[in-house]
């Protein structure tokens, strides 16, 4: 027992510190988005033919001033991460909020009305699972044709079933506990009841599974920018360099590694917020 | 009834795939004639490949083939979908299930070595590296991986299926299988040296899933009584690991694994762009680059055969191994 314990403080210490250190880098992600203009030291999409491929400023060769290097086409590798950092975050705030909204009202519904509209989304969800999920992103990008609000409609399409499947299972526990039965004896209406008792009650696990989401919105868009599906081969999007570093992987490593950390970063940190709000949130670890 | 609801799933994403692709803009017939070809050429070949008629009408025709076993003929391939798609299932089949034994073999080693050094650093490093491993999803170990393994220090194939320029003696497309049936220990080698980094980028999350899980039920059933009586007995706690705890524990970790199985062949479709290995999933990429529409929707409808495969086959697995849910 003792052993069970110890392992839940454990857990708990990392938790936050988990929580802390991927938060800031959040944070330094965001700041650095919003004011990419005046901290970018070139210009994104300036293109030098005579600035190929320039190693970063620690090694031989390079060229004072482009930090990071330059890509095949001259650009300014660090500052095209600058401003990638601002696709990546508009894609992972409205993707996820938009899906989270979609998914989580679908799974409410299923789970708390039950019936003919449970059968029906429950149906649609393993419709949904029997895709290949990046298969059919690539499907829907090519119907609506490039471009981030088209990015953005493909992750939700794609992701309510994240939000939906979960939200259904608690929804459900939830409908069948003491408060909701007296709350209905009370004379409260059906839809009074989902909104006001159950839905707060899911909006911790619906936060958690946000958080998860938009790490995943930012790995969709990186996956359609690496097989050129995303907004255009021109802006600077952390996908987009990626799969430019994989062509050139090896003359300009360069290229490939920084856009890369930061991306595993960005992703690692939203997971691992994530974990760690579970932590927060799980009424057994508190 | 798990039949039925099976088939209501696959019509749903046959039906699914055939409207949204045909609402894909860009004309496949225009792509393919050559530039100054006639209006009445473009509308023959459009009426041979039947893209005249009404899209439920179209339907109906491509369900009544696929009934058949007829998938319809690629646009870009001039060749039966079938024989295209079954020609590259092995490719992806063999990746997939390289991918899933080594996530296996991972997963279970970091949860014995986790349970036989309980409470101490091994299993709280291994703990950080279960979280990093499920937190980073398959493309990026891939992208990791061919930059660690392919280019600083280029010990594995970063891309294809096969050195191109071997002499292939085989008959079937399971090369490694193959290779391994006739002995051919020289192509193996090139085969495993192509292969490790897309099936190891496919594993490592997997490999995580199954670590986590395994651990927590091995610590769950290392405190069960009949686990301490085998202490008491002297055993070594190897075995009481391996012998006593193990085969109580692993049930839960096998059903999970079916499931995830599947998120893993999903994975192949990237991992297999971004190694060039010549799978469905590369192929499924051009199908949609190159609006072949009859390709697209025999290959999703393939995946979406193999998802609820596997999953109907981990239900009845489970049922069998699971004495509470067998019934009379």
């Amino acid at each position: 027992m003792a052993d069970v314990m110890d392992g839940r403080g454990a857990v708990r210490r990392k938790g936050g510190l988990r929580l802390w250190l991927s938060a800031c880098w959040l944070a330094v992600v965001v700041v650095v988005a919003l004011l990419a203009p005046w901290v970018a030291p070139h210009d994104p999409l300036a293109q030098d033919l005579f600035l190929g491929r320039m190693p970063p400023v620690w090694m031989q060769g390079a060229e004072p001033g482009y930090y990071l290097g330059t890509d095949s086409l001259g650009r300014d590798v660090l500052s095209r991460m600058i401003h990638g950092a601002r696709i990546a975050l508009a894609v992972a705030l409205f993707a996820g909020v938009i899906t989270a909204l979609l998914g989580a009202s679908l799974g409410l519904l299923a789970g708390f009305m039950r019936g003919w509209v449970d059968l029906v989304i429950s149906r649609l969800i393993d419709i949904w699972m029997a895709f290949p999920p990046v298969l059919f992103s690539i499907l829907l990008i090519a119907v609506l044709g490039p471009g981030l609000s088209s990015i953005i409609i493909a992750i939700v399409v794609i992701d309510w079933t994240r939000f939906a499947r979960v939200v259904r299972a608690e929804a459900m526990a939830q409908g069948a506990m003491d408060y909701v039965q007296s709350a209905r004896v009370a004379g409260r209406g059906r839809l009074g009841i989902m909104l006001v008792e159950v839905l707060p009650n899911v909006l911790p696990t619906v936060i958690v599974l946000l958080t998860l989401e938009m790490g995943i919105a930012v790995i969709v868009e990186a996956i359609l920018s690496f097989v050129n599906l995303s907004i255009s081969t021109d802006d600077p999007t952390w996908g987009g360099m990626i799969s430019e570093g994989r062509a050139s992987i090896h003359q300009a490593w360069w290229v490939l590694v920084f856009p890369l950390a930061t991306l595993f970063l960005t992703v690692l940190a939203f997971s691992q917020l994530g974990e760690g709000l579970k932590d927060r949130f799980d009424p057994v670890l508190r | 009834m798990r039949l039925l609801t099976t088939a209501i799933t696959l019509f749903g994403v046959a039906v699914i795939v055939f409207f949204v692709i045909r609402v894909v803009p860009g004309n496949p017939i225009a792509m393919m004639l050559p530039p100054g070809a006639t209006e009445a050429d473009v509308a023959r070949l459009t009426a041979l490949y039947g893209l005249d008629k009404s899209i439920p009408a179209q339907f109906l025709i491509w369900l009544g083939g696929v009934l058949q076993g007829d998938f319809g003929t690629s646009i870009t391939a001039r060749q039966p979908v079938l024989a295209l798609v079954l020609g590259r299932l092995p490719a992806t089949l063999e990746l997939s299930v390289m991918a899933l034994l080594m996530a296996i073999v991972l997963g279970g080693m970091a949860a014995l070595l986790g349970t036989l050094r309980r409470g101490g650093r091994t299993e709280a490093a291994i703990d950080i590296g279960n979280g990093m491993a499920l937190s980073v999803p398959d493309f990026l170990w891939g992208l990791v991986l061919i930059l660690g393994l392919g280019v600083f220090w280029p010990v594995f194939h970063i891309s294809g299926r096969i050195t191109p320029s071997l002499d292939l003696p085989f008959v079937t497309n399971f090369y490694l299988f193959e290779s391994l049936v006739r002995l051919r220990f020289d192509l193996l080698v090139d085969i495993v040296g192509h292969m490790i980094l897309p099936a190891l980028a496919l594993a490592i999350p997997l490999a995580a899933i199954i670590g986590q899980l395994l651990k927590q039920s091995l610590k769950e059933t290392m405190h069960l009584d009949y686990v301490t009586l085998s202490r008491t007995k002297g055993y070594s706690e190897t075995h009481v690991i391996l012998r006593e705890a193990l085969p109580n524990a692993i049930l839960p970790t096998l059903t999970l694994v079916g499931v995830q199985f599947t998120f893993l062949i999903g994975g192949t479709v990237i991992i297999e762009r971004l190694f060039s290995y010549e799978g469905l999933g590369n192929m499924a990429i051009d199908a949609v680059i190159n609006r072949d529409l009859p390709l697209i929707q025999g290959i999703v409808i393939l995946f979406a055969v193999i998802f609820t495969g596997v999953n109907l086959l981990v239900d009845l697995t489970y049922a069998a191994l699971n004495p509470r849910l067998r019934h009379g």
